[in-house]
């Protein structure tokens, strides 16, 4: 198994590039599971950027994405990294469930 | 992605993950000029998730953009592009689509843009049902210049060239797009992204003049000056105000400041476009004698 596999929690997980958030809120505001808050670091522009301090709410489901004006931040559903992952190396990314 | 640190960056890696809109953008330009809590980008997002499901040939479509914040649309997406200058966008764009009818031609430029300076251009092309997609991402405000009034301000905000509030009655615009012929006419804002995504998919799937009002925060210029607060600030409003409306007579869809925001897809309906009409016009009035132009899909 990789090393860099997520543990898994939840359905899904996010990516930002925080170097260009502009700190709108809109993904924050507008995520329909309240998974993401702002940082308390701010980025080289002084915009505090999301952070997933509940991963475990996030269904991956790329609303974020779809909000964010910037293109500084989407989501991805952990079945669709497994389905990429097994396009590339067989063993599973994350443990079967029992 | 880029070097730019970020969350999870050796999963992003490993995988080859990516932001959706990306491949539909000229990464070079990122980050783009618009600021903090400006709407379009999210439209753009809806935009790239309309081709995508559209399925389309990305060689077979074109944007069009007009001058404005909302112009830089066209500088900013992976497509064949161009910024015409001020309120041209649609004249530019029906030379495209006649010279190649087989393209599929977007329009994507401000309310400004497309009804102030270029509204003449904007009734005609209905008219005449060019088969053209418009998206007008409405503001209420000329935003690249600094905030004056635009024929969709509503009454009563101020704006830099009305600094004791607007007077001017404004467009209703999906009814302007109505009355003048548009075959299909819908209204959403940035809080509406997934009805406003595939608003954007039926446009590219129909034939004729489509016109869709992406209603927008433009939080530098009109909500700073009415102490509208920021950006999300007016994604909440629109959230909280719109209903939605199907079907709806576009003449009870006008928007009071502040006020209710009807949303919806109003008008569906099939009209022969301007090529169409040519064809036939002239197949009866010159027979064999007539090849038409444009006929099949992809035919230039
Ligand atoms: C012929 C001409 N007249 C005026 C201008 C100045 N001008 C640039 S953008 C603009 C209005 C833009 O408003 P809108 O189309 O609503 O775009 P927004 O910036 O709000 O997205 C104006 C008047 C110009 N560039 N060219
Ligand atoms: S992917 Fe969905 S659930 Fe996860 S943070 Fe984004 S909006 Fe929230
Ligand atoms: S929507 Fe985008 S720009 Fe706005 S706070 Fe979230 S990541 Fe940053
Ligand atoms: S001035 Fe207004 S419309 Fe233009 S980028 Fe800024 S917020 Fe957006
Ligand atoms: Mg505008």
């Amino acid at each position: 198994m990789s090393s860099n596999a997520p543990v898994k929690q939840g359905k899904g997980t996010i990516f930002v590039r925080t170097e260009i958030c502009k700190g709108c809120s809109f993904c924050i505001d507008f995520c329909p599971t309240h998974c993401i808050e702002f940082s308390r670091e701010f980025n080289a522009k002084g915009y505090h950027f999301p952070v997933l301090p509940r991963p475990e709410d996030c269904t991956g489901c790329d609303l974020c994405g779809l909000y964010c004006p910037d293109f500084a931040i989407y989501g991805i559903k952990f079945k669709d990294i497994e389905k990429r992952r097994q396009a590339a190396a067989p063993e599973p990314l994350v443990p079967a469930q029992p | 992605m880029s070097g730019l640190p970020s969350l999870n960056a050796n999963l992003e890696q490993e995988f080859g993950l990516i932001n959706p809109v990306m491949p539909y953008l000229r990464q070079d330009r990122i980050p783009h000029i618009w600021c903090p809590g400006c709407g379009i980008g999210t439209t753009v997002n809806c935009f790239a998730r309309a081709l995508t499901d559209s399925g389309m040939d990305l060689d077979k479509v074109a944007i069009v953009s007009g001058i404005g914040c909302t112009g830089r649309v066209a500088g900013y997406m992976n497509l064949d592009s161009f910024h015409t200058t001020h309120g041209r966008a649609i004249p530019f764009a029906t030379g495209l689509k006649l010279a190649n009818p087989g393209m599929k031609v977007v329009v994507y430029s401000g309310d400004g843009d497309l009804t102030a300076i270029g509204g003449n251009h904007f009734v005609h092309a209905a008219r005449r049902n060019m088969d053209l997609m418009i998206v007008c991402v409405n503001n209420f405000t000329y935003g690249m210049t600094g905030g004056q009034v635009a024929p969709t301000t509503p009454i009563g905000p101020t704006q830099t060239t009305m600094p004791y509030g607007n007077f001017e009655n404004p467009f209703n615009l999906p009814f302007l797009a109505d009355a003048c012929g548009a075959v299909y006419v819908a209204r959403w804002t940035v809080y509406h992204v997934k009805q406003l995504a595939k608003a954007m998919l039926d446009g590219l799937n129909k034939k004729g003049f489509v016109f869709i009002e992406a209603m927008s925060p433009c939080p530098t210029l009109y909500s700073r000056r009415n102490r509208l607060g920021d950006g999300v600030d007016q994604l909440k409003y629109y959230k909280e105000k719109s209903v939605i409306r199907n079907g709806a007579d576009t003449k009870e869809v006008g928007i009071a400041y502040q006020g209710e925001i009807v949303v919806g897809k109003f008008v569906d309906r099939e009209r022969p476009t301007w090529l169409d009409s040519m064809n036939s016009h002239f197949g009866s009035v010159f027979g064999d004698r007539f090849t038409p132009y444009g006929v099949t899909d992809g035919q230039e």
